[in-house]
């Protein structure tokens, strides 16, 4: 028996007994309501709850990034028009954030366009060198996957202690520096180091999973357009960028996607690892978001949904073009 | 033949040793890529291993700079005449001969020491430059009874609430989805595809986007610090409905076609067949919910904010905001958390990746 089938039979039988009392009740209400509207009833849990916390979220935050005050009860909240989007955008001099009337805003927003692009790269990068060398001929291959692949397990608050309790003044990687005569160094505290431990840290904790997704493509790709290649004596590198690469596009840009996406979103990581700081270095997006509508007191909602709404306006035409570009070159 | 046999076997040690399939021959791009791989293994398991075996060092050994790999602690002996044991130290004497002596208290620069062999003979002044602490590998097992009895922590609690919102929401998104993915799949009827489209459409919303209104929408449900407020809004995914659709599409349409002639309910079709067919695409669903729900932080951060209701994850980032942070806890504490994923992942490692490289959700 697979383990699957064993997890499936051992959730079976805890649900044995109310599922058979529930069976007749089934029963009666399709006499009840005709075979015809069984599929809406099937359907209709699932519909409900995508409805009423996906669907009617996107329409309520766009309702409130039109209203103002600390209300949270929409009837409660006073219309102000645009003044919301108005107060985010209004800067004196939209490349110094210290001119902006929400400086963290711009701060967070120059962060993470710094953050996105290099956490991204970092991370396609090494996943892919990683799934090129578990996709050869090596012994222990699933050790290695595993090994590369078990932090996306972890939790991103353990995750963040973790580094965090190996990062500190005491901590052991200063240790090793002072054994080598070098000095202690304030990780955490010095903005430029936070910025690259916060990138390294989300790239060591999700590459594992690119590196799974790439595997899976590069195992694709028929072993016999190697050995063409073999045969015809090209070099590794020729082989890489003109018959790798180009078989594993649809793949790369599936990561790609994937990857800015959760990029965007990270909030989990820094928030423990590094709180946004020090003062607003390692601030990103949706920890501004979460700041403004829940830490700081009065909660302004208001802006905070705005501030929501244009990163998923962000999100959805950046997929967009990139699909478009993907459809256009496939074609041409 | 002995020299034959020899000779392969010594080629076996060299294949083995240098993870060759046969072939004798080691290229330059093998030594580079067990190099990365092994490079690989130090930088993602180093870090893990040091937080699990710092949380067995004593507070005191914690506090050391720079820290030692395994966990020690100083030796204690039991002396007569002391009610608490004494620390044990190695003391140079002056005429270059090393004793062991128990330190009974430490005056400025001197220590006052006894010799726990022969208490009798009175107290000895030791200058402490001459004494060192006579240490032993000690695991400090009692960080973990600490925090696991009851008095001084709530970890049971958080524990409860973890394993709670971990089991309900995976065993409401299992019955949701496979009930949405059945009707998408086995029915033809109006709407059909509007109601597809309408599921899989909020694969495009991410939830850090939506999360005012669905705070909202949950403080209207009056489920603010209630676990049911970080359940209910997680249980529909759309990734779930997917993976369930396509695979029931795989299922054969006479299997129904016969239970209906049998006079089966359309619910008994579904419970009876469908789903014990569909047992593997559930078994993925179901890791992947455990998953996340288990690790779940941002929408537990705002809708729960006292501390009877946290999961193991709040409570474990609220642990830095106290005053005192009591690391040889915190330490244990991010152990046990990481724990039962550690388990899932070595038996489920196959399942995992499977699920991720066939449909990349997580």
């Amino acid at each position: 028996m697979s383990a699957s089938s064993r997890i499936a039979h051992a959730t079976g039988s805890v649900f044995a007994l109310p599922a058979r009392a529930v069976e007749p009740l089934m029963a009666g209400l399709q006499r009840l309501i005709g075979i015809k509207r069984m599929p809406w009833f099937f359907l209709l849990p699932n519909l409900a709850a995508v409805i009423l916390f996906s669907l009617l979220p996107v329409f309520v935050n766009i309702y409130y990034s039109f209203t103002g005050s600390d209300r949270l009860y929409p009837s409660e909240r006073p219309f102000i028009g645009t003044y919301n989007y108005e107060t985010l955008l209004d800067c004196g001099n939209y490349l110094d954030p210290s001119t902006c009337s929400r400086d963290l805003f711009w701060r967070a927003l120059g962060n993470s366009l710094v953050f996105v692009p290099t956490q991204v790269a970092a991370m396609i990068g090494i996943a892919l060198l990683t799934a090129i060398c578990l996709n050869g001929d090596i012994r222990g291959r699933g050790f290695f996957r595993g090994v590369f692949f078990f932090p996306v397990m972890l939790s991103p608050v353990v995750v963040a202690l973790t580094w965090q309790w190996i990062l500190q003044r005491t901590g052991v990687l200063n240790g090793m520096l002072t054994s080598l005569g070098l000095d202690p160094v304030n990780w955490l505290v010095h903005a430029n180091s936070a910025f690259f431990w916060s990138v390294f840290v989300t790239v060591w904790a999700h590459m594992g999973f690119y590196t799974i997704i790439l595997l899976a493509g590069l195992q694709a790709i028929p072993r016999d357009v190697y050995e063409a290649a073999k045969m015809d004596s090209a070099n590794h590198w020729r082989v890489f960028t003109r018959i790798t690469l180009p078989l594993l596009r649809p793949v790369l840009l599936v990561v790609f996607i994937l990857a800015v996406i959760r990029s965007v979103q990270t909030f989990d990581e820094l928030y423990v690892l590094t709180g946004g700081g020090p003062g607003s270095a390692t601030l990103l997006m949706v920890q501004y978001i979460y700041e403004i509508g829940f830490a700081i007191q009065p909660r302004n909602f208001g802006l905070a949904a705005a501030a929501s709404l244009l990163l998923g306006v962000v999100l959805l035409v950046f997929t967009l073009v990139q699909l478009r570009v993907s459809k256009g070159s496939n074609n041409g | 033949m002995a020299d034959l046999s020899l000779a392969r076997s010594e080629g076996g040690v060299r294949a083995l040793l240098l993870g060759r399939r046969g072939r004798g021959k080691v290229t330059l791009s093998d030594i580079l890529t067990y190099g990365y791989l092994l490079l690989g293994v130090l930088v993602m398991f180093a870090p893990v291993a040091w937080v699990v075996l710092s949380s067995f060092k004593t507070p005191a050994a914690l506090q050391e700079f720079p820290p030692t790999l395994l966990p020690y602690s100083t030796e204690q002996v039991v002396v007569e005449g002391f009610d608490q044991t004494l620390p044990l130290f190695n003391v140079t004497t002056e005429s270059g001969e090393v004793v062991q002596l128990a330190q009974i208290r430490r005056v400025g620069l001197n220590a006052q020491m006894i010799d726990p062999a022969n208490p009798q003979a009175g107290r000895i002044t030791v200058p402490v430059a001459n004494a060192a602490p006579v240490r032993k590998v000690h695991f400090a097992v009692e960080n973990y009874s600490q925090l696991l009895s009851s008095s001084g922590s709530d970890i049971w609690r958080f524990v409860f609430n973890s394993l709670f919102i971990t089991v309900a929401a995976t065993v409401i998104t299992l019955i949701m989805n496979s009930m949405a993915a059945f009707a998408l799949s086995k029915y033809r009827f109006r709407g059909e595809g509007l109601a597809l489209v309408a599921i899989l459409s909020t694969l495009m919303i991410p939830a850090t986007v939506v999360l005012v209104p669905t705070y909202l929408i949950v403080a209207q449900l009056g489920l603010v610090n209630n676990l049911w407020g970080v359940i209910l809004p997680t249980v529909a995914t759309p990734t779930g409905v997917f993976l369930l659709r396509q695979y029931m599409l795989t299922i054969p349409d006479e299997l129904i076609e016969a239970a209906r002639m049998d006079h089966a309910s359309e619910w008994r079709i579904f419970w009876r067949i469908i789903l014990p067919l569909s047992s593997p695409a559930l078994a993925v669903v179901a890791i992947f919910s455990i998953l996340s729900r288990w690790n779940d932080f941002l929408l537990p951060l705002v809708v729960l904010n006292r501390r009877e209701v946290f999961t193991l994850q709040l409570a474990l980032a609220s642990y830095q905001d106290e005053n005192v942070v009591r690391y040889e806890q915190l330490l244990a504490m991010t152990t046990l958390t990481a724990l039962p994923l550690a388990f899932a992942f070595i038996f489920l490692q196959r399942y995992i990746t499977s699920g991720i490289a066939s449909t990349g959700i997580k």
